[in-house]
């Protein structure tokens, strides 16, 4: 048997494996062969074994080497991350073979992404926090200029690559100062050292505590740090975005919420009102910019910013309900979102993306079932009930009015109807517009179709039946904070 | 038992796959007159005597927030529910020709909204009753702008918005109240008979009753509240009409009885005259302009403005005769303008056109639409004997016993309602045929017979025997008025809370 030690880590482990098979794989293939499936399986393999183990350590608290913990906070992003993994390799299967990616390699770089998401979900150090974050960045890096015919694609790379760069260094610098103040890089341990001192004595606690907030801020997008996000998720073939909007994302949250929860939580009344601001001012931004978009990956892209400006309520609110909030909107936000990514990938077309806003004219007519699929998406991502959006934006603003922050509730219920008129857009689209030209015929493949139909019953799950989940993720924040 | 009607429309959808729109529309016809049966069935096993929430259901659904599934009727909603399923079989009729694309889709979402309705009406949980309240805005969405005239999108998208944006609000008093019985109690709740009993501040009371009252003015509409309602009403297909008109408007007025005045009374003492001269300003305004439209189906709306400012004011008179009046109404103006949109929509499918300039004389050529459209446009007028007097002259006894002023007002616009319906039935039925295309125009047709007899019905027998509806809303509407004027004597009694409820708001508010 594996000793204890190992047991936090195996997911992550898991996942490790499957990414190094897929290599092999990779490898060692008969290249005349196009069968590309094997490969995504061996991915999915790995991530249901991923899945399995966190569920098998779900209340144990293990602890791998002091570094990793698979608490149940972590061990529920786990999940989360598992099931992102799990949709995207099986819309992936159909549209890496139409877009012509390298499966192997496309394969192998999602897995270790997720590798590295899972790592920095569990994690408890700054440093594997850093450590997990490069690994995940680096495959997000290569994955969105995959397609390295699109010059589109190179230059999303570029800068998602460059301004991400730089925010590790910042993100680093932050870790360095924390090091320097508290003499520990450990989540406790920097959490006990900082309980015992003030800001007054301590001004350089606001310096580290700014530089990594910059970090994680750019991570999630949240204004003013998200100025790479439009262009990277454009850039980006639609099924990448799709996951690099809620995997990373959900990564970078479980990450963020456990060093601002646990170990800086004694300064929670100062960095609470930078945060405030900022949530409110991403909250603004996402919506009232994606109301002007006229493509639609941008315009989720601007979506998901003001998303991830709804988490950062649930952060603010830091009671038991907002942080169980977090977790449960994740999980919502999660699922919808890579559907409505799945459908835009679906609809693609090798030499073109077909993602502008008109492309969607009339798709009631020529695809009932897709336009019926993505609308659920986006009165979900709109939070409209009976969705599983619905129950986590009620979840979040119910945080933010029992912490007693009535403003930010009210701002961000007000974006939310202005974040309807655009989902609205494309329904109007999908469903009251005829289409000129002819429509392409669009081919859904079995997996893709299961995908999406097992994305679709999980957001009305969540949405009618939320009680369930709703009491693990209050379980999951009892252990740690 | 609506679960039986939930799972009945499930089944529905899960089988309406054929082509064959006949079929369908059968179908369609069979549950919504089942789900009327139901309703009727309600009626029959309620107990007409008792205040109290009757035929309850209770199961939890997220037991963590005190959220249940928790559902039962009282005399008022009842009789919305009642309305709700007579009005859906009606609609389904309004739409067997009118309707010929998509016809699977337009039957489902009708049956969808018709749940919604009965789910807000029967709802005692705020978090239950914000759901199906959302839930409602979707179907109605797809009715108006998949199946709309011209302007559908703009009016779909206008009503979509306009209606979040009011309920939205509501949503963070519902945490709001909720949060405070935590305070309170150690336990979050939202069931409405709890929160009752909560003992809320005057500055909060102040805050979440207008969050509350915006989203019901929304829905009602108040002026100026109600620039949403003739771009929907005049958009959408008959069927959309007849039930905008007969049910969702009823939504706002049913919130404001429901939940807004009772849950904060002393801003509801607070506001009640704001929100009366409001009401008295639609009820002239909506008068006014409706007498001027040269189409049809927008003159309808705007004398629906005008009629839900009559409702608004008998809520607001806050006494027995006042309140009732205000349900009476409800019921009433949903059977009357919901024909009124009928028959308009009948003679919109003939000749594609609404104006009342294409019409005129039209009593030759199908007299029997003319007697129909006749004995609706006297029951929206208020014609005594028919079901619109009962309610107005309610309204007005109980408005006239809170302040005088405001009858005198409202008075004008019976008078003018009188005049604009009189003056667009002349225009339309009387004369000599103007337009040639007119005179070939057929009567009423079989399926058209089918829904027009029970609304000419149901509007005499409303008229006539008026105890039949009062009788079972009174104990409800009592506790109700009870509730609020124990409020108002204490308000009376307590002038030191009176001068401090004064002081922290009165100087926010013109």
């Amino acid at each position: 048997m594996i000793s204890p030690q190992l047991h936090a880590i195996v997911p992550m482990l898991s996942v490790t494996l499957a990414a190094l098979a897929c290599m092999t794989w990779e490898a060692f293939r008969d290249k005349s062969e196009p069968d590309q499936m094997p490969v995504g399986a061996l991915g999915i393999v790995g991530l249901i074994g991923a899945g399995i183990s966190a569920a098998f350590l779900w209340n144990g608290n293990a602890a791998s080497f002091g570094v990793v913990s698979g608490d149940n906070f972590g061990l529920f992003v786990t999940l989360v991350l598992v099931v992102v993994g799990i949709l995207t390799i099986m819309f992936s299967s159909q549209v890496i073979t139409r877009d012509g990616i390298p499966a192997g390699e496309y394969y192998t770089l999602i897995l270790f992404a997720i590798a590295g998401m899972i790592m920095m979900a569990t994690a408890n150090d700054l440093l594997v926090i850093f450590i997990a974050l490069e690994v995940l960045s680096l495959a997000v890096y290569v994955l969105t200029g995959i397609r390295r015919e699109d010059p589109r694609a190179i230059e999303a790379a570029f800068k998602y690559f460059l301004l991400g760069a730089f925010s590790s260094a910042f993100f680093l610098y932050g870790i360095a100062f924390t090091f320097g103040l508290t003499g520990s890089t450990h989540l406790d341990r920097v959490g006990s050292y900082l309980a015992a001192q003030s800001l007054s004595d301590n001004p350089l606690i606001l310096v580290a505590l700014g530089l990594l907030l910059v970090g994680f801020a750019f991570k999630i997008s949240a204004v003013p740090f998200h100025m790479w996000t439009p262009d990277a998720y454009e850039g980006a073939p639609a099924i990448v975005t799709g996951f690099m909007s809620t995997g990373v994302k959900a990564a970078a949250f479980a990450a963020f919420a456990r060093v601002f929860l646990s170990s800086f939580e004694p300064f929670s009344a100062d960095w609470a009102p930078i945060v405030w601001v900022i949530a409110a001012a991403t909250m603004i931004l996402g919506t009232v910019v994606g109301v002007a978009q006229s493509n639609l990956k941008r315009m989720l892209a601007y979506s998901s910013i003001a998303h991830g400006g709804y988490l950062l309520v649930g952060l603010v609110a830091a009671n038991e309900v907002g942080k169980a909030a977090i977790l449960f909107y994740l999980a919502a936000y999660a699922i919808t979102n890579l559907a409505a990514f799945g459908v835009i990938a679906l609809l693609g077309a090798r030499d073109r993306g077909n993602d502008e806003l008109r492309d969607y004219a009339g798709l009631w007519q020529s695809h009932p079932a897709l336009a019926g699929l993505m609308t659920v998406c986006l009165l979900s991502l709109g939070g409209i009930p009976p969705t599983a959006g619905f129950i986590g934006k009620w979840y979040i603003f119910s945080a933010a009015v029992s912490a007693g922050y009535y403003g930010l509730a009210v701002i961000g219920v007000l974006t939310s109807v202005i974040s309807v008129f655009f989902y609205l857009r494309v329904v109007v689209m999908m469903y009251m517009q005829e289409r000129g030209t002819e429509a392409p015929r669009i081919h859904v493949s079995a997996v893709s179709m299961t995908a999406l139909s097992l994305s679709i019953a999980a957001i009305f799950y969540l949405g009618i039946l939320p009680a369930q989940v709703l009491n693990l993720a209050a379980q999951s924040i009892a252990t740690i904070f | 038992m609506l679960p039986v009607v939930g799972a009945l429309l499930l089944v529905f959808v899960g089988n309406g796959d054929g082509r064959r729109n006949a079929l369908v529309r059968w179908i369609t016809l069979i549950v919504s007159v089942a789900v009327f049966a139901v309703t009727l069935a309600m009626w029959a096993a309620f107990n007409p005597g008792s205040p109290e929430f009757q035929l309850v259901e209770r199961v939890p659904w997220i037991p963590a927030f005190g959220i249940d599934y928790y559902v039962g009727v009282d005399g008022i909603s009842l009789l919305l529910i009642v309305l709700t399923g007579f009005l859906t079989p009606i609609a389904v009729l309004s739409s067997w020709i009118g309707i010929e694309k998509k016809v699977k889709e337009f039957c489902i979402f009708l049956l969808l909204l018709e749940a919604a309705m009965i789910g807000v009406f029967i709802s005692l949980d705020l978090f239950l009753f914000y759901v199906f309240w959302d839930a409602m805005l979707v179907p109605m969405y797809f009715l108006i702008g998949i199946w709309g005239y011209d302007q559908r999108i703009y009016a779909a998208i206008k009503f979509m918005l306009y209606t979040m944006a009011g309920s939205v609000l509501m949503l963070i008093a519902i945490l709001g109240l909720a949060y405070l019985h935590n305070a309170a109690t150690g336990t979050y709740s939202f069931d409405l008979l709890k929160l009752y009993t909560l003992d809320i501040a005057p500055r909060t009371q102040f805050w979440f009753f207008l969050a509350f009252a915006v989203a019901f003015a929304i829905k009602v509409p108040l002026f100026p509240f109600h620039t949403w309602l003739p771009d929907a009403h005049v958009q959408a297909p008959t069927a959309g009409s007849v039930i905008l008109a007969g049910v969702l408007l009823k939504m706002g007025t049913y919130g404001l009885v429901r939940f807004a005045f009772p849950l904060f009374p002393e801003a509801a003492t607070y506001f009640a005259p704001w929100i009366a001269v409001l009401a008295v300003i639609g009820i002239i305004y909506g008068a006014l302009v409706a007498m001027v439209q040269p189409d049809m189906k927008k003159l309808v709306a705007y004398s629906s403005v005008s009629h839900l400012g009559f409702v608004v004011l008998g809520i607001c008179a806050m006494n027995v005769n006042g309140v009732q009046g205000a349900v009476y109404q409800m019921l009433a103006h949903g059977v009357s303008t919901g024909g009124l949109f009928l028959i308009v929509g009948m003679l919109s499918d003939r000749r594609h056109t609404r104006l009342i300039s294409e019409f005129g004389g039209l009593k030759a050529v199908m007299p029997r639409l003319t007697a129909a459209f006749m004995i609706i446009t006297l029951a929206s007028i208020g014609l005594p004997g028919l079901n619109g007097f009962i309610g107005e002259f309610l309204i007005m006894l109980g408005a006239f016993r809170w302040d005088p002023r405001y009858v005198v007002a409202a008075g004008l616009g019976v008078i003018l309602s009188a005049v604009y319906m009189l003056w667009m039935f002349q225009r339309v039925y009387y004369g000599k045929v103007t337009h040639g295309e007119n005179t070939t125009l057929p009567d009423l047709l079989p399926h058209e017979w089918g829904s027009v007899i029970p609304l000419c019905a149901i509007a005499v027998v409303m008229g006539v025997f008026p105890t039949l509806f009062l009788k079972p809303m009174e104990p409800a509407v009592t506790r109700v008025v009870e509730r609020l004027q124990n409020t108002q004597t204490l308000r009376v009694s307590n002038d030191a809370r009176n001068a401090k409820f004064k002081m922290q708001t009165g100087s926010e508010v013109k």
